[in-house]
């Protein structure tokens, strides 16, 4: 209650909040919004600049229905609502690039949609398993102390040793690479999730430790509670502010693990579409030169990590805690 | 010095461990660097079964392990079967490269982030602050693979910089100062890219560390003993927050690290990220183990340095 009251009186907070709604949304309906399937290719108009789209023609005709101009230059084709099954496009052969096209002709726009989903649902499940797991450790070192905290503290330190790309990169590097997209896409989740628990698992520790020696918590051990009583009902809820603004940090983190690793190939790879690794077609420093709009899979992570970091300040006012 | 003595083994103590697990995983994990072979329908099973049993990859995991500490005593940190060398030379060809980058990254990031966080905090809740805080805010949001991706099509387009890369050709040709030149004018991009990357956290630690020093109670009294604003900002406030920018010095080297390795495989610079991420790709294990046990080195030794630092700075720490 107390997080939905701070989330209120800061319009920036609740304005980041709508934005990443929206933009979920938008990406689980990517099937239904974008013009294309991601895998569809327009061999015939590789590199295509984003379409421009009139509301005049060439004759200066104004009409309603903005159109757009075909391949062979004096066709025209109205943008049309609700075609194949899609919130809109156009007919064939005419072509609906709204962000250009890439080196098979392939929907930019739709692949970023659909490019998304990969994305940023690799960040949510990733640090839903990195909280899930810290969570747990967190609670159980935390709350029972002795030899398993240690043994869970001391070995936490082994993930917290390497830099975290270095970490991750052994890691993804010795599992297989020749797998289906669907494959690889569940193994970055379990590997970006699994060596994140430690930061979460500390914090939760800490919340823990300082917890289970309030004075309620004690007068109901007092009174007999079982340690699951005293866990789902006084511990657990200590710890959810912790959890919470921590997923605020973990997940744009996360977002970005997979957008390195599709960018250096150890990701979900072709055709599946992913921020990552269609900014990786970006890589080659002319194809960015002439084709500019290839950029946008790396621009569109910006203001998704902004949303997350405005919620982040507004969470957690004092940013020192949150770093690294 | 007791002190200093416990930190010291506990950190050996780490990285004994974490090379020892680095080992049990890598056993765990199926596929080795000859499994890429054994889909080569040119080399039979038996082949890559002696290839394997050549490379010593056969025996049990503790003679292995006993293998490669032995190797490391004689200097060489293992054998790169992909390279067909020890790893040691690979590794000292790299590691100044990284190092260079990286030094010059931190130092000229901390050279502005200090009297900017300074002034940042001076001026709190100005709009000076707030568009700065905006600044920051968006610039902590770029990604460094963005960002070093846009700054090398603008160099390869504008021509001012070189796109990618460490030396020109001809380096060795020329002079003592012609080379530094030339290194400096190499080392700019992917040196931005970095110090933009750490610029924005580490501006918003100073501000909110000294933001705490100028509000206690010492700072006030001060004031109101007369103490220049200059004096009291850098003599007075500016050690009182020192503290968790020192710990952050230490911390944020492994930050610096990955970003490090994004940028040099990005630009081409001739570093340990290139080199890693091929082993990585190529499943050579002794080359991604050297270069793993020597950033979690790296990382220890800069936190442990970090610390000792904060002992010799901080009475508050040293009464303790």
């Amino acid at each position: 209650m107390r997080i939905a009251a701070t989330l209120e009186n800061r319009p920036a907070a609740m304005l980041a909040l709508v934005f990443l709604a929206m933009l979920h949304g938008a990406v689980v309906l990517a099937g239904f919004l974008a013009p294309y399937p991601f895998a569809e290719q327009h061999r015939e108009s590789p590199f295509a600049p984003p379409t421009r789209i009139h509301f005049f023609d060439a004759a200066g005709h104004f009409h309603p229905r903005p159109l757009v101009y075909g391949p062979e230059g004096s066709q025209t084709y109205p943008i049309e609502l609700f075609v194949h099954g899609r919130l809109f496009g156009v007919q064939e052969p005419g072509v609906l690039f709204l962000l250009g096209s890439d080196g098979f002709g392939r929907d930019v726009f739709s692949r970023l949609l659909y490019g998304g989903q990969v994305s940023l649902l690799t960040g949510l499940a990733a640090a839903f398993l990195s909280l899930g797991l810290g969570w747990v450790l967190g609670t159980a070192a935390g709350f029972y102390g002795g030899w398993l905290d240690r043994l869970l503290m001391r070995s936490g330190e082994l993930f917290l040793v390497l830099p975290w790309l270095y970490l991750l990169l052994a890691v993804r590097g010795f599992l297989p690479l020749h797998i289906t997209a669907l494959q690889a896409f569940l193994l970055l989740i379990v590997v970006i999730g699994a060596i994140g628990w430690v930061r979460p698992a500390r914090l939760v520790r800490g919340v823990v430790l300082s917890g289970k020696e309030r004075p309620f918590v004690l007068a109901a051990q007092g009174f007999g509670a079982t340690d699951a009583y005293l866990m789902r009902r006084h511990i657990l809820p200590l710890t959810a502010g912790v959890i919470l603004t921590q997923a605020t940090v973990l997940i744009p983190q996360y977002i970005l693990a997979e957008v390195t690793l599709s960018f250096l190939g150890l990701g979900v790879g072709e055709p599946v579409p992913s921020w990552g690794n269609m900014l990786s077609e970006a890589r080659q420093y002319y194809t960015l030169v002439s084709h500019p709009w290839m950029l946008t899979p790396g621009l569109a992570a910006i203001p998704v990590l902004l949303a997350y970091l405005v919620l982040a300040d507004a969470l957690l006012p004092d940013q020192r805690y949150r770093y690294p | 010095m007791k002190y200093l003595i416990r930190r010291l083994a506990d950190s050996l103590l780490l990285l004994a461990a974490l090379s020892v697990v680095s080992f049990v995983f890598a056993q765990l994990a199926p596929g080795d660097y000859f499994s890429e072979l054994g889909t080569d329908p040119r080399f039979s099973t038996e082949t890559v079964a002696a290839l394997r049993a050549q490379a010593g990859l056969d025996r049990p995991l503790p003679v292995r392990y006993a293998k490669w500490v032995r190797s490391c005593i004689r200097g060489d940190l293992g054998y790169s079967l992909a390279y067909n060398s020890p790893v040691a030379p690979l590794l000292w060809q790299r590691i100044p490269a990284t190092l260079l980058l990286t030094a010059t990254a931190t130092f000229l990031a901390w050279l502005l982030a200090v009297p900017i966080g300074i002034w940042n905090a001076t001026v709190r809740g100005t709009w000076g602050d707030r568009v700065s805080q905006l600044i920051w805010a968006v610039l902590l949001t770029i990604p460094e693979l963005v960002l070093a991706i846009v700054l090398l099509v603008l160099a390869a387009e504008s021509g001012w910089f070189p796109a990618g890369g460490m030396r020109s050709a001809g380096f060795s040709a020329m002079d003592r100062w012609a080379q530094a030149r030339d290194l400096a004018w190499h080392l700019a991009l992917p040196a931005a890219v970095l110090v933009l990357g750490m610029l924005p956290v580490l501006v918003r630690h100073v501000r909110a560390s000294m933001l705490d020093a100028i509000d206690s109670p010492f700072a006030l009294s001060a004031r109101a003993h007369g103490i220049p604003r200059g004096r009291l900002l850098f003599r007075h406030l500016l050690p009182a927050a020192m503290n968790p920018l020192v710990s952050l010095l230490g911390f944020s080297l492994g930050t610096l690290l990955s970003a490090s390795l994004l940028v040099e495989v990005v630009m081409g610079w001739p570093g340990l990220g290139p080199l890693f991420l091929e082993a990585v790709a190529a499943r050579d294990f002794a080359l991604v183990l050297a270069v793993v046990m020597f950033s979690a080195t790296f990382l220890v030794a800069a936190n442990l340095a970090a610390d000792l630092l904060l002992y010799r700075l901080d009475p508050r720490i040293r009464t303790e």
